[in-house]
């Protein structure tokens, strides 16, 4: 299989790679995947109180499309408000990191993630 | 040392120079061109001797008659020929047979065909060493029976089954017996003077010789007959027409001839190769070695990196030429079916790499690669959310996982 350039970058220099305190009130994490599936994302964010993410990290287990579409999500979701950050669309993923069609869930599942974390640091503020 | 490092000789192996310069020899004007069914002139007959001494070293590896030796285009046609070729001449006989699920596509998709043609197939379970368990094949065994196909050694996890044994329940109970012999054949002894096999499948690239042509064993005492599958000019006696490639075989012949005389040298300093890349992996917390290590060919080894995804680890890898059993790397998003038949879970087929060394395998390329292998291994279990979380103690088979 050959990779795009970005997918390689991201590979070899992951971005934001970490841990977030997940019992923290302004922390969501969202986890998908399946180890079965050969592929597990948690992707964390650090919400400020004007509800902007101020902090975001990943830890992935997969290819290395899988990893780069979560690396390349934490650097986008930084600064970004709670809805704008739903709004990332996995074509836009798939796009900017030039995903060949059978990778294309990678970048699916990076959507899911960010969708899950929000969710997550929603239902903690609802409380 | 140049990289990448080719780790892949049981996916296919370099020419040996010596055997290239006999087929460049077979090629021209100047060399052997004729047709060797030409029997009209010296051309012709002069590419007729040269195959039939392929036919020679060929059948001296594997101790049979050259008569018993018919020409191929490869491991592949050699099962489909084995396989069909007995299924469509006995069907009188019988409409079961025998194999395991851990053979090659080339003939679990041939046993498929022959399913939709009406056939019953029975895929033995391997034992989790990867080995065929013989008492599970003799319980299989029906009076309609009529095929017996096991591989010899097994590519992705080179584990040797016991074909002599086999062999001794087939022929009492007069079942043809097939051994894929791709993968054993230069590497391992196969004796048909003792071996109670009546096909055997060979291949000439995973012994150094070229692509594209093989050739199948079939015994003549007693008398195995195959339908042919390819019609046409009545060559290697009406079982396979179609001109006789005469560069191909005179290299499958030299690479056969080679790896009779080199073989127990060449094994001598693989193993010792293998072993040291063993020694260099197996400290590496939670590491898995795939099959038995003990009936295993010399230059086979196929480990699981726990917690960490098969394709990410060859992406990491990028110097190391080596195959893995993560369904990333196959078009069907499937784990090797092999790992998954030993009972192997998907996380560990997904991270599974097979590291198979051979004769141009150097000492400096397997510490290069251990070095390669343990810090990319680190690197990547940073990044792995299902290694912190081993590490934290949690139990990754208790959690509700969405499978997608
Ligand atoms: C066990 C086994 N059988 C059959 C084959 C197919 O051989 P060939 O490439 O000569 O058709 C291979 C090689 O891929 C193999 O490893």
């Amino acid at each position: 299989m050959a990779y795009s350039d970005k997918v390689i970058d991201h590979y070899e220099n992951p971005r934001n790679v970490g841990v977030l305190d997940k019992d923290e009130s302004d922390v969501g994490t969202g986890m998908v995947g399946a180890p079965a599936c050969g592929d597990v994302m948690r992707l964390q964010i650090k919400v400020g109180s004007d509800g902007v993410i101020e902090d975001a990290k990943f830890k992935t287990y997969g290819c290395g499309s899988a990893i780069a579409s979560s690396s390349l999500l934490t650097e986008w979701v930084k600064g970004k408000t709670l809805d704008e950050a739903s709004e990332i669309k996995n074509s836009e993923i798939a796009e900017e990191l030039e995903l060949p069609p059978v990778k294309v869930h990678c970048s699916v599942l990076a959507e899911d993630a960010i969708k899950a974390a929000v969710q997550d640091y929603k239902s903690k503020q609802a409380k | 040392m140049k990289t990448p490092i080719y780790f892949d000789y049981s996916a296919t192996t370099p020419v040996d120079k010596r055997v290239a310069e006999k087929m460049c020899d077979c090629l021209t004007l100047e060399g052997n061109f004729g047709n060797p069914s030409s029997r009209s002139h010296p051309f012709g007959w002069a590419a007729d001797e040269a195959v039939e001494q392929a036919r020679k070293d060929v059948a001296a590896l594997i101790n049979a008659n050259p008569k018993e030796i018919v020409w191929t285009s490869g491991a592949t046609e050699s099962d489909n020929l084995a396989i069909k070729g007995v299924a469509h001449f006995y069907h009188k006989k019988g409409k079961h047979i025998i194999t395991s699920k851990t053979e090659h596509k080339a003939v679990l998709d041939t046993c498929r065909q022959l399913e939709r043609e009406g056939y019953e197939v029975t895929y033995l379970d391997p034992q989790t060493n990867g080995l065929v368990d013989i008492d599970q094949l003799k319980a299989a065994i029906r009076d309609d029976t009529i095929l017996v196909s096991i591989m010899h050694v097994n590519n992705e996890i080179g584990v040797i089954n016991d074909i002599t044994a086999i062999g001794e329940i087939t022929r009492e109970r007069g079942i043809i017996f097939h051994v894929d012999a791709a993968q054993s054949a230069g590497k391992i002894e196969i004796d048909m003077q003792k071996m109670k096999v009546d096909l055997l499948s060979l291949s000439a690239h995973k012994i150094y010789g070229p692509k594209g042509v093989g050739a199948l064993f079939v015994r003549r005492k007693p008398r195995i007959r195959v339908e042919a599958q390819m019609h046409g000019g009545g060559h290697e006696r009406g079982m396979r027409s179609g001109t006789l490639a005469t560069h191909q075989i005179v290299g499958m012949g030299e690479a056969f001839r080679i790896a009779k005389e080199e073989m127990q040298q060449d094994n001598a300093r693989i193993i010792k190769l293998r072993d040291r890349l063993f020694d260099g992996l197996k400290d590496i917390e939670e590491v898995y070695i795939n099959g038995d290590m003990e009936h295993r060919v010399p230059h086979n080894i196929n480990i699981s990196f726990n917690y960490v995804e098969g394709e990410s680890l060859m992406m990491a890898l990028k110097d190391l030429a080596v195959s893995s059993g993560s369904a990333c790397t196959s078009s069907s998003l499937e784990p090797s079916y092999v790992l998954r038949a030993i009972g192997r879970n998907d996380e560990l087929a997904h991270s599974s790499i097979r590291f198979t060394l051979g004769r141009f395998t150097t000492e400096e390329e397997i510490d290069y690669a251990i070095k390669q292998i343990i810090d990319n291994i680190t690197k990547l279990r940073e990044l792995s959310p299902l290694w912190e979380m081993y590490k934290d103690g949690i139990d990754i088979n208790a959690i509700q996982w969405a499978a997608h």
